[in-house]
C-alpha cells in the first residue's frame, strides 16, 4: 500500500522581490519551517512545517511572507470534509488519540451571532455614556434574599467587586507561560477585574496580584494549601471545562520547570497528571462537602464557586451545586478554550454556552435561588456584544480565554499543545517565553478591557439602560434571526420582529 | 519658574537582556538607517556596500541583547582620539570619519567593545550616532518585544 504524504495545511509565500534574506524568520521560527541556503543565497520555506502561527509575518520587516492555506483540493465531497480526512490519514499513520488545542473549531451554530440588541426610540430615550453615568460595576456572590434579611442580620455578604464584568479565564502557569501569567494578572490588577490561577498554583512572582486573583481548586489539587486559599480573593473549585468535559488534564514532566515544581508544590521534572474526576466528589453532597470544607479553611470570607462545562443537563446540576453552597457558579460552554484536548472531544462533547446560561438562569429563576449564586459565562466570548448578550441572556459576568490569549499575539494555530507555542504564549521553552513581554502583554489586556468597557457603556445607553444590573436577564432587549421555535424557547427570547 | 534654567534630555538605550528574542531585526534597521536610500528594499536590493551596522549582537544559549555605543560621560574614545574624529556633540559621541586616521586607540579603549575597526579602509566600520538625524533611534523604532527602549533623564541645569 501506497504512504500517503499529509498535505501541509499551509504554504508559505514568499515574495523573493521584497525578501532581503536577513533570515529574520529563520530565527524565530519554533517549528524550523525557514532555513537559509548558502549555496544558493536564498531562504527556502518548507510547508510541512508551518503551523500557521503567522509569526514569521508579523516580524518580516519588508512584509516578503503571507502565510496562505493550502489548496491542495481532493475531490468535493461534503460527507467526507478536508479536516476529518486528513485527521483519518493521522491516525492511520500514528494510531494514537489526536490532540489539538484551543476551542472548537467546527461551523456549529453561533447563537451569539443569531441574536440582536434592542435599542430605545421615541417610547424611552437611549442615554449618552459620555455625559451621564453608566453603572458596569459588578457584585459576584451570594446576594441577600430581601432587604429585611439584610437588615436583620446587619452583614453585607462577601462579594467580588469588579469594574468590568470581564474576568480573565481559567488558565495555569504550566499550560501558559510566567509571562503570560504576569501579562494576565497585572492587566486585572490595573483593570480592577479578577484574574483565574487555574489548576497551577500561585507562582511567587504573582503574589503581588493576590488580592485580584480567583484561585482554582482542580482535581489534582495543585499548589493548594491554607495559605494559597487564604490569600486568595476567591476559590474556584473546577469539576470541567469547556473543551474537553469529563476529562483530566496532563502537563507533561518536561515542562514542569523549577518554577512550576514550586508554584504547584511537585517534584520537578514529573508529570502533572488532573484526573478526570475529583475522587472526592461522585455526587453533590459530595461537592458540598469539599465546598463547605474550603468555606471553613478560610473562615467564611471568601466566595467559593464551582466551574462546570456546559453538558446536556446543566440546568439541574448548576441547581443541585447552588443548592450545595457554591457563591458563584463559572459554565464554560463547548466553545472554550484549552492547552490539550483529544480532537474528538474538543470538537463533539458539550452544548453551546448562550442555551446553558439561558436554561440556568431560567431555573435557577424557577426554583427562586438565582440570587443565591452568580453565573459567570466562559467559552466563546469574542467581543463586547457577545459579553452583553451573555448577561442579558442571565449572565452575571463574563470570562474571557481565548480573547486573552489573542491580545496577547494568538493567532488560535491550535498548536498549544507541543509547547511549541512562537508568540511565546503556550511554551516553558525559555528561547520563546521572552518573545512575550509582560509590560507589552498588560497594556494590551488593559487596552482591551478599556475599550470593551465603553462598548458595553454604549450598547447598554442605546437600550437606555444605565446600570449592567438593569441588563441582567433582561431578555426583552434580545431577538433572534434565523432560530426556530424550540432554541427561542430556550433561550427565552422572541423572534425579531415580534414586538410586545 | 525659574528663568534661565535650562532642561536637558539625556536619553540612553537601553537593552534588556530579559526580553530581547534574537531576531536581529535592530542590525537591520541599524544599516536600513545609514544607508543611501534609507529604503530597507531599495538598500539592502540595490545599495553596494551596504554599511555596517553599529550594533553588537551577542547570543548565548536563549540569552541575547542587542548593545550599541552607551555614549559614555567620559568617554574614553573621545579622549584618547589623537585627531579629534570622536568627540561629544550633545552628549552623544559621534565619529567623523574624514578626520580618522585609523590608529584604533577607540577600538582598544572601549570596555564595551561596541567599536570594530574596518581593516580595509584602516578606519572604524561604523558607530551608533543615536541617529540624530532622525531623532529616533532606529534600533529601538523596530525592536518588536521592547527589549530595546529609549531611557529619558531629564537633568536641571
Amino acid at each position: 500500500m501506497a504512504i500517503p504524504k499529509i498535505v501541509p495545511d499551509f504554504r508559505v509565500i514568499r515574495d523573493e522581490n521584497l525578501c532581503i534574506n536577513c533570515q529574520a524568520c529563520c530565527r524565530v521560527c519554533s517549528n524550523d519551517t525557514h532555513s537559509f541556503d548558502q549555496n544558493i543565497a536564498k531562504i527556502i520555506s518548507d510547508h510541512r512545517k508551518c503551523v500557521g502561527c503567522h509569526f514569521c509575518e508579523e516580524i518580516c520587516s519588508t512584509g516578503a511572507l503571507t502565510i496562505e492555506k493550502c489548496y491542495s483540493q481532493i475531490r468535493e465531497n461534503f460527507n467526507w470534509n478536508e479536516v476529518d480526512f486528513k485527521n483519518l490519514m493521522k491516525q492511520a499513520h500514528s494510531g494514537g488519540i489526536l490532540l489539538t488545542g484551543m476551542g472548537n473549531d467546527r461551523p456549529w451554530i453561533n447563537y451569539f451571532d443569531h441574536i440582536v440588541l434592542n435599542a430605545s426610540q421615541v417610547t424611552n430615550p437611549s442615554i449618552d455614556p459620555l455625559r451621564e453615568p453608566m453603572e458596569i460595576k459588578t457584585f459576584i456572590g451570594r446576594k441577600p434574599d430581601s432587604i429585611e434579611q439584610l437588615k436583620k442580620e446587619k452583614k453585607l455578604p462577601i462579594l467580588l467587586e469588579t469594574e468590568i464584568p470581564v474576568l480573565f479565564s481559567a488558565m495555569s502557569y504550566g499550560s501558559i507561560s510566567l509571562n503570560a501569567c504576569k501579562s494576565i494578572a497585572a492587566a486585572a490588577w490595573e483593570a480592577k477585574t479578577y484574574w483565574n490561577t487555574g489548576e497551577g498554583g500561585l507562582p511567587e512572582s504573582l503574589k503581588k496580584f493576590v488580592s485580584r486573583t480567583i484561585v482554582q481548586v482542580a482535581s489534582g489539587r495543585f499548589g493548594v494549601d491554607a495559605r494559597y486559599l487564604n490569600e486568595a480573593s476567591a476559590i474556584e473549585i473546577k469539576i470541567g471545562q469547556g473543551a474537553k468535559p469529563g476529562i483530566g488534564g496532563h502537563l507533561p514532566g518536561e515542562k514542569v520547570t523549577a518554577d512550576i515544581s514550586a508554584a504547584r508544590k511537585i517534584p520537578e521534572g514529573t508529570d502533572a497528571i488532573s484526573p478526570a474526576p475529583h475522587h472526592d466528589i461522585y455526587s453533590i453532597e459530595d461537592l458540598k462537602q469539599l465546598i463547605y470544607a474550603l468555606k471553613e479553611t478560610v473562615d467564611y470570607k471568601k466566595p467559593v464557586g464551582v466551574k462546570v462545562a456546559a453538558v446536556h443537563n446543566i440546568a439541574p446540576i448548576v441547581s443541585g451545586i447552588v443548592r450545595a453552597g457554591a457563591d458563584f457558579v463559572t459554565i464554560d460552554g463547548f466553545r472554550g478554550g484549552t492547552g490539550a484536548a483529544p480532537v474528538v472531544i474538543r470538537n463533539n462533547v458539550g452544548i453551546p454556552i448562550e442555551i446553558a446560561i439561558a436554561t440556568v438562569d431560567s431555573r435557577l429563576r424557577q426554583e427562586g435561588i438565582r440570587n443565591h449564586a452568580s453565573i459567570i459565562a466562559a467559552g466563546g466570548i469574542r467581543s463586547s456584544a457577545d459579553v452583553v448578550k451573555a448577561i442579558a441572556l442571565g449572565a452575571d459576568a463574563v470570562y474571557i480565554g481565548t480573547a486573552t490569549l489573542v491580545a496577547l499575539g494568538c493567532h488560535i494555530c491550535q498548536k498549544c499543545y507541543t509547547g511549541k507555542c512562537n508568540w511565546g504564549i503556550a511554551t516553558q521553552d525559555p528561547y520563546l517565553t521572552r518573545r512575550l513581554n509582560p509590560e507589552i502583554g498588560k497594556r494590551r489586556l488593559t487596552n482591551l478591557l478599556r475599550a470593551w468597557a465603553l462598548e458595553i457603556k454604549e450598547m447598554m445607553g442605546g437600550m437606555g439602560i444605565n446600570a449592567i444590573e438593569s441588563l441582567r436577564g433582561n431578555r426583552d432587549q434580545l431577538r433572534g434571526i434565523g432560530l426556530n421555535d424550540k432554541e427561542l424557547a430556550l433561550l427565552g427570547i422572541k423572534h425579531a420582529g415580534d414586538a410586545w | 519658574m525659574v528663568k534661565n534654567s535650562k532642561r536637558k534630555t539625556i536619553n540612553t538605550i537601553i537593552a534588556r537582556e530579559e526580553f530581547c528574542i534574537g531576531c536581529r531585526l535592530c542590525e537591520i534597521a541599524c544599516i536600513t538607517a545609514h544607508s543611501k536610500t534609507k529604503n530597507i528594499i531599495k538598500a539592502f536590493k540595490g545599495e553596494y556596500p551596504l554599511p555596517d551596522s553599529a550594533i553588537v549582537f551577542e547570543e548565548k544559549g536563549h540569552i541575547s541583547f542587542a548593545l550599541q555605543c552607551r555614549h559614555c560621560d567620559d568617554a574614553l574614545c573621545v579622549e584618547c582620539c589623537i585627531t579629534g574624529a570622536m568627540t561629544k556633540k550633545d552628549g552623544k559621541v559621534i565619529y567623523r570619519k574624514e578626520l580618522c586616521v585609523g590608529c584604533w586607540m577607540c577600538v582598544m579603549v572601549c570596555s564595551f567593545g561596541v567599536i570594530s575597526p574596518d581593516i580595509t579602509a584602516s578606519k572604524i566600520k561604523s558607530k551608533c550616532d543615536f541617529c540624530l538625524e532622525t531623532g529616533k533611534p532606529a534600533c529601538v523604532e523596530i525592536c518588536p518585544n521592547e527589549a530595546l527602549v529609549l531611557k529619558e533623564d531629564n537633568e536641571q541645569d
